[in-house]
């Protein structure tokens, strides 16, 4: 009888200890472009040093379920997208408060291959030569890099004849993954991921022929935290953070 | 915008899942009639290692599957240079990895099964005069059908609905690989909830026909 009483007591009280909410401090939960992934934590720990008490809690993903995971109510406060239209998208179904949208950095779109490749391509016409089986880019429906690439794609005449050869990624960093792992000949990334990978994949060229690839940041209208939301963003914006920015290889807005 | 729901993802899914069902049914079965019938030295750890991808998360079978077969991998890069084979992102791949994460399920009922045989049966066999190929067959494998099918079914429904390790493996490519679960999973994420909502609407029926179909069939051989 004692040892089943000692064993309800036991997982009463693992319940309790597990169960009971951690209160420690202030959280702001930010939703941004796979592509910040690096970047973005950086600047989340300089805000947490000048707000102590606040622990910022990054949520890494293609902007397209990002999106998604808002408008299904998920408890975000602030949303960094990798393009404008994923943002427009969050503004018309009045999920982000308009007033507080603004662009913060810029970026280039880049074919990259693995390092070890043995393949000469110097444009993206050589993409098309039998020698290139596969290309990796962006799930066009939900990955911005993926939708730059078919608007360039698209512009040099090239995407219904490399259409058999592509292989999509759910973000910019599977993408980059897969040329990596030399499991894909070239692939299409930002700038900023490629140096990233350095040593592990190279970059061909810039690629031209798209909208000019350039991030917005927003408030969540759902959250609860707009103050400390705001103060977020506005170091996003801020001359310090523009520094650590462009350390990653991001430009201007 | 498709407004009709391709069915391309259903066709796919069951060739999948059937191919690697063939190849779980052969391998399971041949496992499992070894472990229960024979003693032999790491014969504990054969039977841990089939039943291995039923504990393990299956992201964590898609990474062990990627560093074999990918183009690095060791098996990978043989297969690549001798034969020309590549099995990331093909439905190939996605049928091993589904065969992987359902062996288990086959070589579990499969072993229950042949243990539930009396060995007294297999031994008259033997001394009117039988070889072990057809004690095999002729005795063990009948007698133990039932179980077998049954793990058969499940491992075809498990198969039907694997997701990470084909995600992994296969990747999501529309038409190639892109089976029932990664399709709803595709389109829930580019916010079609419309598209989601038939394709999660096919994959219950199909399921629940499976399991009818496989119910009575299992009562049928009862009687």
């Amino acid at each position: 009888m004692t040892k089943i009483k000692m064993l309800v007591v036991l997982w009463l009280g693992a319940l309790v200890l597990w169960g009971a909410p951690v209160h420690a401090d202030q959280e702001l939960i930010v939703s941004a472009a796979a592509s910040l992934t690096n970047a973005f934590p950086e600047i989340g720990k300089s805000f947490e040093k000048r707000h102590p008490g606040t622990k910022v809690i990054f949520n890494f993903a293609a902007s397209g379920p990002l999106l998604q995971q808002i408008a299904q109510g998920a408890p975000v406060d602030v949303f960094a997208s990798a393009d404008q239209k994923t943002m427009n998208q969050a503004q018309e179904k009045g999920l982000i408060a308009p007033a507080s949208r603004k662009n913060f950095v810029s970026n280039t779109l880049v074919l990259i291959v693995p390092e070890k490749s043995g393949l000469s391509l110097a444009a993206l016409k050589d993409l098309a030569s039998a020698e290139v089986k596969r290309v990796a880019l962006g799930n066009p429906d939900t990955v911005p890099v993926g939708r730059y690439t078919r608007e360039a794609l698209t512009q040099a005449g090239l995407w219904e004849t490399l259409t058999p050869k592509f292989i999509y990624g759910e973000s910019v960093r599977q993408v980059l993954d897969y040329v990596s792992r030399g499991e894909v000949d070239a692939g299409f990334v930002f700038a900023t991921d490629a140096a990233i990978a350095k040593g592990k994949v190279k970059t061909v060229t810039a690629v031209q022929g798209h909208q000019p690839i350039v991030y917005p940041v927003a408030l969540v209208a759902a959250s609860p935290k707009q103050p400390l939301a705001q103060s977020f963003l506005d170091s996003v914006v801020s001359p310090e953070a523009q520094e650590i920015f462009q350390r990653y290889g991001f430009g201007k807005p | 915008m498709p407004v009709g729901v391709e069915l391309t993802p259903l066709w796919l899914t069951l060739k999948v899942a059937g191919v690697a069902t063939l190849g779980t049914f052969a391998v399971g079965v041949i496992l499992a009639f070894l472990v229960s019938r024979s003693r032999f030295w790491g014969r504990e750890g054969l039977d841990s290692l089939c039943t291995l991808p039923l504990v393990m998360p299956p992201t964590v079978l898609g990474y062990y599957l990627i560093v074999v077969i990918g183009r690095q991998g060791w098996l990978g890069r043989w297969l690549q240079e001798t034969w020309g084979i590549s099995l990331i992102f093909t439905w190939q791949g996605a049928a091993l990895a589904a065969a992987v994460v359902s062996l288990p399920l086959i070589y579990k009922s499969a072993r229950a099964a042949f243990e539930g045989v009396d060995p007294e049966l297999e031994n008259a066999a033997r001394t009117l005069g039988a070889s072990e190929a057809g004690v095999f067959l002729r005795v063990s494998l009948p007698l133990a059908w039932r179980g077998i099918l049954a793990g058969v079914m499940m491992a075809f429904a498990r198969a039907m609905g694997e997701f990470g390790a084909t995600l992994m493996v296969a990747g999501n490519l529309p038409g190639k690989t892109q089976t029932l679960s990664i399709a709803v999973y595709d389109a829930f994420q580019a916010g079609n909830d419309q598209t989601a909502t038939i394709l999660v609407m096919i994959i219950s029926g199909v399921c629940l026909t499976i399991l009818l179909v496989s119910g009575k069939a299992l009562k049928i051989k009862y009687m």
